[in-house]
C-alpha cells in the first residue's frame, strides 16, 4: 500500500513529523523503544496518513479529516473528572502524563513510562503494520499510560478507572492490563477533556487468563474539538468472559478499533457499542474479531443515534479460523437518524473457514418510527419528550442489559444529557 | 362539545380522499355509536380527531368547544381533553409502561399548568384503575403493548383512558378482541367515566357492545360521509338487515 507516498506531507503530517523531530529527546524509552518510535513516525512519513482508498479507513479518511495537529502542551491542566461509579479507584493520566493513582487490593499498577525505559516483558509498542495510524502515532509519541496486573484469583473490591483527560494539544496513552487466571474485574475506560483541540490516541492491550472474568467499560466523552484515536488489542485464554461496552458521546472525530482474538475454547465476548452523534461529528467503530479455537461464543451489538451532520461508522469483521468449529457469532449494527444530513455507513465482513459455525449479522438504518411518534403524542405527550423517550428506549435496551443497576443508571444519566442538547 | 362541519380529508401521502364531506355534532354527556363497513373511513376519522398527520384536511372544520383544534398537534389535543382509544394499539419496545403512563399525565398536568404527580400518587391512581381493569401489576412492568395480547392491549387503552380522564373519548372498536367478561369490564370501565361534561364516540360493528355502552345516537358512516343519524334502535335496525337498504337509500 503505497498508493499515497507520491502525495505531498498534509499539514497534519508535516507537524506529526516536525514535532517528532523536537519531542524524541525527552519521550520516555530505552534504545530499543527509541527505534521502534522512529520506524512509526517514519512511516506515517512515507506512506501518510490513511484514507479512503485504504481498506480499512474507507468511512474514515482520517488525511483529509485531519486538518492539523496542535502542539503538546505539557503545562496543560484538564479539570479532574469524577468516577463513573463511586466507588471505583482512579489511575489518572493529564494530556499523557500521570496525574494521580490509586490503590487497589489484590491488583498491581506501574507507569507504562518506567517499563518503556525498563524492559518488561509484556509490554511493546507493537502496531500493526504501515495502515495502522493510531498504532503509529501512539507508537511514536506515547508518554504514559499504566501497566496493571490483576492477580490470580482475585476478585478487587473496587473498580479499577483509568482516566485519559486533557484541556488542548496531545495526550498519547497506552494502557496494558492483564486480568490473571480465574479473577473478575470491573474496569473504566474514560477519555474526557475540555473543547480545545487535542490530537488524543489511546492504545489499550487487554488480557483475559484462563477463567478470568471481566467487564469493560469506556466512556468517551472528549470535547467538541477532539481527535481521538483509540485502540484496543484483547485476547481471550480459555473459559475467559468479556463484557466490552463502549460509549461515545461526543469528540469531533473518533476513530474506536477493536481487535479480539478469542484464543481459548469456551471463550465468550459480550460486545456492545452506544454511540451518540451529534454536530458535525464523525464516529468511527472499527471492530475485528478472530475466532481461533472451537466452541468460542460471541455477541456484537452496536446502537446508533446520528443527528446534525455527524457521520456514523461500524465496520465488524468476524474471522471465523478453519478448526474454530461450534463458534456461534452473532453481530446486529442498528441506527436511528435523526436528521436529513445525518448518515451512518455499515459494514459487515464475515470471513469463516470452519463448517459447522453459527454466525449472523444484521443492520438497520431507520428514523424514528412515526406511528410510535403519534401514539405517545395522542397521549399528550409533547413531540421533544416523545422523541426522546423512543431516542432513549432504542438505546437503553442495550444498556440495560448491563447486571449492575448503578453502573445502568449512570450511563442513562449520560445519554439523558445528550437527549437534552441534541434530540 | 364536538362539532364536525363539511370535513374533506385525503391521505397525505398520494391524495386519495378517504373523507368526503362528513358532518357530526356531539353533544356534552352524549354517546355517539358510528357504525359503518369496513373501509367507509371510521378509523380515518378518529386518527384525524386525534391529529395524525397521515392525513390532511383539505375543506370543513373541527370545531372542539367552539374552537377549530386543525392546527393543533396530537400532544396538543390531548391535552385539550381529546382521547382516541385506538383500534390497533402500537407496541412500542423498550419505553416502560409505568414509565409511559406516568410521562403521559405529567405532561397533560403541565400543559394544563397542574402540578406534577408524586410517585405515590401516581401509583395509587395506576393501582386502582388496573384493579377496576382487572389488569396485573405485572404486565405493566414491561414495554408498552410488547407481547399483550389482542384483549389486553385493549385494556391497557381504558386504563389511559381512565387516568388520563379526557373530555372526549374515541373508541376505535374497543370491543374487537375482548372475550365476553373482559367485554363487561371495559364497557363499565367507560361508563364510569360517562358524565353531563364529558362526550363520548363509540365506533363498533356490533350491537353486542352497544348493550353495555348504551348511545344517544347512532351515525351510520358510508364512503366518507354520515349517511344516516338515529336513536339506539338504528342499531338493531341495522343489526337485523346489514348496512345495504340504508346505504343504497342514501346515494
Ligand atoms: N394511510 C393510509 N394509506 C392507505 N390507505 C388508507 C390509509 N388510511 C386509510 N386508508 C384507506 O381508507 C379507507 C378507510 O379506512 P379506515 O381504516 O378508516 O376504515 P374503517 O371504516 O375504520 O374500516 P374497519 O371497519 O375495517 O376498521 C380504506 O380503504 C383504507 O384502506
Ligand atoms: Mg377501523
Amino acid at each position: 500500500m503505497t498508493v499515497q507516498s507520491k502525495l505531498p506531507l498534509t499539514a497534519a503530517e508535516t507537524a506529526l513529523v516536525d514535532q517528532f523531530g523536537t519531542r524524541v529527546g525527552s519521550l520516555p524509552g530505552n534504545a530499543n523503544v527509541v527505534q521502534i518510535r522512529d520506524r512509526a513516525i517514519q512511516a506515517i512519513k512515507e506512506n501518510g496518513l490513511p484514507t479512503r482508498r485504504v481498506e480499512a479507513w474507507h468511512y474514515t479518511d482520517l488525511r483529509r479529516l485531519l486538518a492539523g495537529v496542535p502542539a503538546d502542551d505539557p503545562a496543560a491542566d484538564a479539570a479532574d473528572l469524577e468516577p463513573v461509579l463511586s466507588d471505583a479507584v482512579r489511575f489518572t493520566l493529564k494530556n499523557g502524563r500521570i496525574a494521580a493513582t490509586g490503590r487497589v487490593e489484590s491488583v498491581t499498577v506501574q507507569s507504562m513510562a518506567d517499563a518503556l525505559r525498563a524492559d518488561v516483558s509484556g509490554v511493546s509498542l507493537a502496531d500493526h503494520g504501515i495502515i495502522d495510524a493510531t498504532g503509529l502515532i501512539n507508537a511514536a509519541f506515547v508518554t504514559d499510560g499504566f501497566v496493571v496486573q490483576v492477580e490470580d484469583g482475585a476478585e478487587p473490591a473496587h473498580p479499577v478507572e483509568l482516566q485519559s483527560l486533557h484541556d488542548g494539544g496531545q495526550a498519547h496513552v497506552r494502557n496494558v492490563v492483564t486480568v490473571g487466571e480465574g479473577s473478575r474485574a470491573t474496569f473504566f475506560d474514560r477519555q474526557a477533556g475540555s473543547d480545545a483541540a487535542v490530537l488524543d490516541t489511546a492504545v489499550t492491550e487487554l488480557k483475559l487468563r484462563k477463567n478470568a472474568e471481566a467487564t469493560w467499560i469506556t466512556v468517551q466523552e472528549t470535547g467538541e474539538a477532539a481527535t481521538h484515536l483509540a485502540q484496543m488489542n484483547i485476547t481471550l485464554d480459555e473459559n475467559a468472559k468479556l463484557t466490552l461496552f463502549v460509549v461515545n458521546l461526543s469528540g469531533k472525530i473518533v476513530r474506536q478499533e477493536i481487535n479480539a482474538d478469542v484464543l481459548g475454547e469456551g471463550a465468550d465476548l459480550t460486545f456492545r457499542a452506544v454511540n451518540l452523534i451529534g454536530d458535525d461529528a464523525h464516529c468511527d467503530i472499527t471492530l475485528s474479531l478472530g475466532h481461533l479455537v472451537p466452541n468460542t461464543t460471541s455477541t456484537e451489538t452496536v446502537r446508533n443515534v446520528v443527528t446534525g451532520r455527524a457521520q456514523g461508522v461500524f465496520q465488524g469483521q468476524i474471522r471465523v479460523d478453519q478448526i474454530a468449529q461450534k463458534t456461534d457469532a452473532q453481530m446486529a449494527c442498528n441506527t436511528l437518524l435523526l436528521s436529513d444530513d445525518a448518515g451512518f455507513s455499515t459494514k459487515p465482513e464475515l470471513e469463516i473457514f470452519a463448517d459447522d459455525v453459527v454466525c449472523a449479522h444484521g443492520a438497520t438504518v431507520a428514523e424514528i418510527d412515526h406511528n410510535h411518534l403519534f401514539y405517545l403524542m395522542a397521549r399528550g405527550i409533547s413531540e421533544k419528550t416523545a422523541r426522546g423517550l423512543l431516542i432513549k428506549a432504542f438505546v437503553a435496551e442495550i444498556v440495560e442489559e448491563l447486571a449492575d443497576e448503578r453502573l445502568i443508571e449512570a450511563l442513562e444519566t449520560r445519554i439523558d444529557r445528550w437527549l437534552e442538547a441534541h434530540g | 362539545m364536538l362539532e364536525i362541519k363539511n370535513l374533506h380529508a385525503r391521505i397525505a401521502e398520494d391524495g386519495t380522499e378517504i373523507i368526503k364531506g362528513l358532518d357530526l355534532t356531539v353533544k356534552p354527556g352524549e354517546v355517539a355509536a358510528i357504525m359503518g363497513p369496513n373501509g367507509s373511513g371510521k378509523s380515518t376519522l378518529s386518527y384525524i380527531l386525534a391529529g395524525r398527520d397521515d392525513y390532511a384536511v383539505t375543506e370543513g372544520d373541527i370545531l372542539y368547544n367552539g374552537e377549530s383544534i386543525l392546527e393543533m398537534d396530537p400532544a396538543e389535543r390531548a391535552a385539550a381533553g381529546i382521547f382516541l382509544a385506538f383500534q390497533y394499539p402500537m407496541e412500542i419496545p423498550g419505553v416502560a409502561t409505568m414509565q409511559f403512563l406516568k410521562v403521559a399525565m405529567n405532561e397533560q398536568r403541565k400543559a394544563r399548568g397542574e402540578a406534577e404527580l408524586t410517585t405515590p400518587d401516581f401509583i395509587r391512581h395506576v393501582k386502582e384503575a388496573a384493579g377496576d381493569l382487572e389488569i396485573s401489576m405485572e404486565m405493566l412492568k414491561r414495554p408498552l403493548n410488547v407481547g399483550f395480547s389482542g384483549g389486553e392491549k385493549k385494556r391497557a387503552e381504558i386504563l389511559q383512558m381512565k387516568l388520563l380522564q379526557p373530555k372526549l373519548c374515541v373508541l376505535d372498536e374497543t370491543d374487537s378482541g375482548l372475550d365476553i367478561d373482559a367485554l363487561k369490564i371495559v364497557s363499565d370501565g367507560v361508563n364510569s367515566l360517562r358524565s353531563p361534561d364529558r362526550a363520548t364516540i363509540v365506533i363498533t360493528h356490533y350491537q353486542r357492545l352497544l348493550d353495555y355502552i348504551v348511545p344517544d345516537t347512532v351515525h351510520v358512516l358510508s364512503k366518507g360521509r354520515i349517511v344516516k343519524t338515529g336513536d339506539k334502535t338504528l342499531a338493531h335496525e341495522l343489526e337485523a338487515h346489514g348496512y345495504a337498504d340504508i346505504i343504497n337509500a342514501a346515494a
